[in-house]
């Protein structure tokens, strides 16, 4: 007891990143759920639909199976790089979540107060690109360890797209610390409460003056995460499927799960940067809003229920029953005034979150594959000229006033 | 022992023997890997030292652009591994006595100038980390003149770099 009293700050961190970890490994099995689910309606499917009510028990009956496929090594693969990609690949992914504020930096949990966010660096924004420009070696090694040549053609065109791609994508968010003044994160979604003194319909997000760095940060960060239509790494149509040709079991999964984990990421820091964070489109005075988390889960719960009550059948209409059940019972709890309070700026947060995530699966349902070259003649011949004069346009728009006043 | 204390040695051991893997691995992508684990080890130490801009720095600049290019070509060339020779004579006889000198002479030095003393930002002193700020206003500031030199230079290198790969065309 001592020790956690002299150490609270540590066991506080243990407890934050333990529910992080727990809730976003959680997340990341249900993303393949609704990936899927939203690509098949765009292709006038059903998708997942057999293994539990909606198929929703589909990633974890993937998960068993992952679990318990044979473990292959190729013969002549370098047995430590092989097994270490992955584990690169995965944990590089998820460290860059510590860094991510989900909500306002005073908030009281319990009588204490808190912050949701594990590490709240000062150079948050730095750090969390030092992070991900390691996660590039993930690939890379898993490419060449294979000692195959379907891996090794993904990995080096992974690591020449994801070297280009890097340059637009920091590139087009230096527009936004210029006008914040500031790397941190929680700072940066100060900086962007309120409302524009002559349009005061229109929070003053990030993403209306940055509108181009915005398109530019979004369109590199698909490349950079390598999805759909920039996916030449595991372009399966040329190379079988890149550079996770040779995994299998377990460590496939996690390259999986590290792509889904990119593409969290990468939609926090959008949100961040651009979308006003955990900060509510609406005025305060709107108070009434705050009663949104809890309709919504209540919403979720009625619908289910009908769902349960007329549609489905036999073991699926006992599941529907439990997830109604819980899904009322979690926005029962959200209406209690302390929980109400702590949630509001998660909610928004995620909301936004989820926005992005649709929009990649979107894209991914809509648009076809690039060529190479064209790739590459995008990133540097247009995504990387068009962030820099971005750039050198927002700090001339901040000299200039602060010029004409000084003389 | 203190926990910086100890932490400086897990990230000076780290660097070290990094530094001695990079020159015995015969895979020259495990050399590559070597180091980079030099770099972040460095990286740490500069943490430790309250400069986190630096830090990150030469995270994104060493390890994540400049040894993705080394590996990247690495694979490129798909280079085999290395096949050793014996040691050169002048490398056996004069090499190893003068770099076995150099380090004493360093151990010297420093156990007379820096022992119980502590860096003004350092390791023993308080937590005093150097704000993003405070590093802009130095370098844009007092030293506009070297930073704006450095700057041509590295643009003259990269100029170079695009002649010599344009020159046959």
């Amino acid at each position: 007891m001592e020790f956690v009293t002299q150490h609270a700050v540590l066991v506080v961190s243990l407890v934050k990143i333990v529910i992080l970890l727990f809730l976003t490994l959680t997340t990341l099995a249900y993303l393949t759920w609704f990936e899927r689910k939203v690509v098949a309606h765009i292709q006038s499917r059903w998708g997942p639909y057999y293994v539990g009510a909606h198929g929703l028990l589909q990633p974890l009956a993937d998960g068993v199976k992952f679990l318990f496929k044979e473990d292959v090594t190729p013969p002549g693969a370098d047995k430590f790089l092989y097994v270490l990609a992955p584990f690169l690949a995965l944990s590089l992914a998820l460290t860059t979540i510590a860094l991510i504020p989900f909500g306002p930096a005073t908030i009281t949990i319990l009588g204490q107060p808190t912050q949701l966010i594990v590490a709240n660096v000062n150079i948050g924004l730095m750090f969390l690109f030092a992070i991900t420009s390691i996660g590039v070696y993930g690939v890379a090694l898993a490419g060449w360890s294979s000692n195959s040549k379907y891996p090794l053609l993904g990995g080096l065109r992974s690591s020449a797209q994801m070297i280009s791609y890097e340059v637009a994508l920091t590139l087009s968010v230096v527009g936004v610390v210029l006008l914040a003044g500031t790397l941190n994160f929680n700072e940066m979604v100060g900086d962007q409460a309120g409302y524009y003194r002559y349009l005061p319909f229109i929070p003053r997000w990030h993403i209306f003056p940055q509108c181009i760095g915005f398109l530019c940060y979004f369109t590199s960060a698909i490349a950079e995460t390598n999805r759909v239509p920039f996916d030449l790494p595991e372009a399966e149509t040329e190379l079988v499927a890149g550079f996770h040709t040779e995994y299998s079991s377990f460590k496939f999964a996690m390259f999986f799960m590290a792509e889904y984990a990119n593409m969290l990421t990468v939609s926090f820091l959008a949100t961040i940067l651009f979308l006003g964070g955990w900060l509510s489109p609406f005025p305060e005075s709107w108070t009434f809003l705050q009663y949104l988390p809890a309709v919504t889960l209540l919403g979720l719960g009625l619908y289910l229920g009908y769902d349960a009550a007329v549609v489905a059948r036999g073991i699926a209409r006992i599941q529907l029953i439990v997830i109604t059940f819980g899904a009322l019972v979690l926005g029962a709890l959200c209406l209690l005034p302390a929980v109400m309070a702590v949630l509001q700026g998660p909610f928004w947060f995620l909301l936004k979150v989820a926005c992005l995530i649709f929009f990649y699966v979107w894209t991914r349902g809509t648009l076809p594959r690039f060529r190479y070259d064209q790739l590459m003649s995008l990133g540097w011949k247009l995504l990387l000229p068009v962030s820099l004069a971005n750039l050198v346009g927002t700090a001339l728009w901040i000299v200039f006033p602060l010029l004409v006043k000084h003389g | 022992m203190s926990l910086p204390f100890i932490l400086f040695f897990v990230f000076a051991l780290i660097s070290v023997g990094g530094a001695i893997l990079l020159i015995v691995a015969r895979e020259p992508i495990h050399s590559a890997l070597a180091l980079i684990l030099v770099m972040m080890s460095l990286a740490g130490l500069y943490l430790m030292l309250g400069a986190e801009f630096i830090a990150a720095v030469q995270i994104i600049v060493y390890a994540g652009a400049i040894m993705v290019l080394f590996v990247f070509v690495i694979m490129l060339l798909n280079a085999g591994t290395e096949e050793r020779t014996d040691w050169s004579k002048i490398a056996k006889y004069a090499g190893l006595p003068l770099g076995i000198l150099l380090l004493l002479e360093l151990a010297h030095w420093m156990a007379h100038s820096l022992i119980g003393q502590t860096p003004a930002n350092g390791v023993g002193s308080a937590n005093v980390m150097v704000s993003t700020q405070d590093l802009s206003m130095q370098l844009f500031q007092k030293y506009l003149f070297p930073f704006e030199a450095t700057s041509i230079l590295i643009l003259i290198a990269i100029l170079g770099a695009l002649v010599l790969a344009k020159r046959d065309e």
